[in-house]
């Protein structure tokens, strides 16, 4: 029988655990490209084990699509392991830092009102501005971006979203796709 | 021990085997080739007239042969020059490991004389890229981009050494590891640690299922791809489809994994696929694909190939299953060791009358009547006067398909073709590296006028090392292949196809000390060719056809594999 994949377009993270060598992201990333992927967010980072990058990458695609890009993902040389995260079973986080205009007195305490309501930190403090730090989900962080723009933003930094299972379960797990038996190690 | 750097990489060369190079000079590789003077005993070095050449050589050697072919270049143009052999060699899963040179680290990223990062032009057309800025190394990135060319489905490595680590004066410690035992060598162990570097093994309960599902076939058909060629699963393959007694449509890559005389096959499927192999393929209830990856020439129409039938897709790469054609059951595995394991356990078939059905159609449709030479004859008269066991290397076109149809290929590396990739001008090359490689084998290059003069300069390669590689020109004044296109489907509107142009082929082979054939009618072509095969020299035989000579049967793009444009 054809194996049903889900057509349905969503976000799907991706993440990728890459020997730390010159051009490895650039690598990865012109792999997406060029097999006409689009790369919603990217991240890379150390990891606990040295010499090790993790990058994390959400696309948007279908099932099929998803498979098919990690699957090209493994070939690469530098690749480790590539983890599929599903997001009921991950947890994902972005930060953002956010510089907002505060004009008068009122418009600085309601920025600082809505910041602690979101569990966000004021880490800056101009004559006219505010820095503020946020950390959480994507749909909290866009939801404080929102009231922001009330006050008028003035620049945004933010990272990509950052993915990690939960529970016990980790990348360095054997984590075979279940029909590919022995060979769900990266094939040349 | 303590060498220098280049003799180091000489030396990684022999580990390998290495015998034959490929190449041309330049101001950066100038260590490399200091050194190879040295060893010019031990290795070949083959001066073609252009980088493109030399990498199409090296692709060809490697094809022919089975070995990890070879190339050396220059930084900048040179290493340019090479990217169309690289990707041709990706495309068509050929190992090669191509050797550049950059210039030295202090100018590097300075735009710098003849400098270009070509690690980075190179990275999506190789299998894996290498640039050596520490001349310890060296031992190391030799080793491994041979095993990553040679390993799992095999493919193009491009190595750049920096011009500074090959300096003369740059010492560094080496041993010599003959290659059956670098496995164990530091960066090949990572390599292996977090790769297959052995073929995977495949796996047993897919074997049976397979075995399940064939028992349970009424209509099987079988297609033969560039993974059985590859992975010399020949023998194999063969066992397999006598014991299922089923008709074989061969691909375009596939051609030599299955005799092309056997009474099973079906010849070519896809594009210029013969009707017997289309329809069997839209007829069938089980079609099983070993080492293909049903590109847009050979499925046509995804959606609707073998919609009839289960597929099944036996191949190393397991990033090819459910990329072009979603498929019911797939085992990853080298052709041969998956087929070792599942010819035991098959009983002997018999499928007569799906047979009766499907192989009387493979009888290739009737030329058109032509009172000028025809390609046919051209093609009949080359297969009956050359040796049976003779490798023919293509260009891309026409010519190519004609070859490939008419043409019986018997064993891997017969047939050098650029299939995937479509590279015009590989042809020569090619059958070049094919000769060095096979020095006991008559080589025969057919080439189109348009293919011929994108790289005919390497005459003067074929004349140099006197290799008696007979070329045979389809001249029909046009871009054949383009032409067609352009007569059927936009509306014979012939723009900037016709090739009404020089040179004179006969006068050009004659210039580079060659022999040069005009061929008008049959009586000339047999002449011509009889006198190539004895002339001991490179030759060219001008053939002279009608421009609007079309290959047939052709399904255009996109179209259901039966919906033949032209029968």
């Amino acid at each position: 029988m054809k194996k049903e994949f889900d057509t349905q377009k969503k976000l799907y993270t991706l993440a990728i655990l890459v020997q730390d060598i010159p051009g490895v992201l650039s690598q990865v990333a012109r792999l997406f490209s060029r097999k006409g992927y689009n790369i919603e967010s990217i991240v890379s980072g150390e990891t606990d084990k040295p010499g090790t990058t993790r990058i994390t990458i959400v696309i948007l695609g279908d099932e099929l699509m998803v498979n098919q890009i990690a699957a090209q993902c493994r070939k690469l040389i530098p690749v480790q392991a590539v983890k599929i995260l599903e997001e009921a079973e991950s947890i994902q986080r972005e930060f953002a830092l956010i510089k907002v205009k505060t004009a008068d007195r009122n418009a600085r305490d309601e920025v600082i009102q809505i910041s602690n309501l979101f569990r966000a930190n004021i880490i800056d403090v101009g004559r006219d501005t505010l820095t503020v730090a946020i950390f959480g989900d994507k749909d909290k962080t866009g939801a404080l971006i929102a009231l922001l723009e009330d006050f008028g933003i003035l620049e945004i930094a933010k990272t990509g979203t950052l993915a990690i299972e939960r529970g016990r379960s980790t990348i360095y797990d054997d984590n075979k796709l279940k029909e590919e038996y022995n060979y769900g190690k990266n094939v040349l | 021990m303590k060498v220098r750097a280049t003799q180091a990489i000489m030396e990684c060369l022999l580990e390998q085997g290495v015998d034959t190079v490929f190449g041309y000079p330049g101001g950066t590789i100038l260590n490399v080739y200091d050194e190879l003077y040295n060893y010019k005993d031990k290795i070949h070095h083959v001066l073609t007239a252009h980088e493109q050449g030399a990498s199409h050589a090296a692709d060809g050697y490697a094809r022919s042969t089975g070995k990890v072919g070879v190339c050396f270049a220059t930084s900048g143009p040179g290493a340019t020059n090479l990217t169309t052999g690289i990707a041709t060699a990706y495309m068509d899963s050929s190992p090669v490991v191509f050797i550049t040179c950059n210039v030295t680290e202090d100018v590097l990223g300075k735009d710098a004389f003849q400098e270009v990062d070509i690690t980075g032009i190179a990275m999506p057309i190789t299998k894996a890229t290498y640039l050596v800025r520490d001349p310890q190394s060296i031992p190391d990135v030799m080793r491994q981009a041979f095993a990553v060319a040679a390993t799992g489905r095999p493919g193009p490595v491009l190595i750049d050494f920096l011009k500074n680590v090959t300096a003369p004066s740059v010492e560094i410690e080496y041993e010599f590891i003959p290659w059956t035992e670098n496995r164990s060598c530091s960066s090949i162990q990572a390599l292996a640690d977090s790769h297959q570097l052995k073929n995977p093994e495949p796996n047993g309960e897919d074997i049976d299922i397979l075995v399940d599902m064939i028992a349970q076939s009424e209509r099987p058909l079988l297609i033969c791809g560039g993974g059985v060629v590859r992975g010399r699963a020949h023998k194999q393959f063969r066992e397999f489809a006598e014991k299922l007694d089923a008709p074989v449509a061969i691909t375009v890559m596939g051609g030599g994994g299955f005799p092309g005389g056997h009474p099973l096959t079906t010849g070519m499927i896809g594009m210029h696929g013969s009707r017997a192999s289309n329809l069997a393929c839209s007829e069938c209830d089980l079609l099983i694909a070993v080492g293909c990856r049903f590109s847009d020439r050979v499925a046509l129409n995804p959606g609707s190939f073998a919609s009839q039938a289960k597929i099944v897709h036996i191949d190393i790469d397991r990033s090819e299953i459910d990329k072009n054609v979603l498929t019911d059951h797939h085992i990853i595995g080298d052709a041969k060791a998956v087929l070792d394991l599942l010819n035991p356990k098959l009983p002997q078939y018999s499928h007569p009358e799906w047979k009766e059905h499907i192989l009387p159609l493979r009888e290739p449709s009737i030329p058109r009547q032509s009172e000028s030479l025809t390609p046919k004859q051209v093609l009949e008269t080359i297969h009956r006067l050359a040796p049976e066991d003779s490798i023919v290397a293509t260009d891309v076109g026409q010519h190519q398909m004609w070859s490939i149809q008419h043409f019986h290929f018997d064993y891997p590396g017969q047939l050098l073709t650029s299939g995937g990739f479509g590279t015009m001008g590989f042809g020569l090359g090619a059958a070049i590296g094919a000769k060095m490689g096979n020095p006991d084998k008559v080589v025969i290059h057919t080439t189109g006028d348009g293919c011929f003069r994108m790289n005919c300069h390497e005459l003067a390669t074929v004349e140099h090392y006197h290799l008696p590689i007979i070329t045979v020109i389809f001249n029909n004044g046009t871009l054949g292949m383009v032409r067609q296109w352009q007569n059927l489907i936009y509306h014979q509107r012939y723009s900037e196809t016709t090739l009404d142009r020089g040179p004179d082929f006969v006068k050009l082979a004659e210039a580079y000390g060659l022999k040069g054939f005009r061929v008008t009618n049959m009586a000339e072509m047999e002449e011509a060719m009889k006198a190539a095969l004895e002339a001991g020299c490179g030759c060219v035989l001008d053939c002279r056809l009608d421009m609007d000579e079309m290959v047939r049967p052709m399904v255009p793009g996109g179209a259901h594999i039966t919906n033949f444009l032209l029968k």
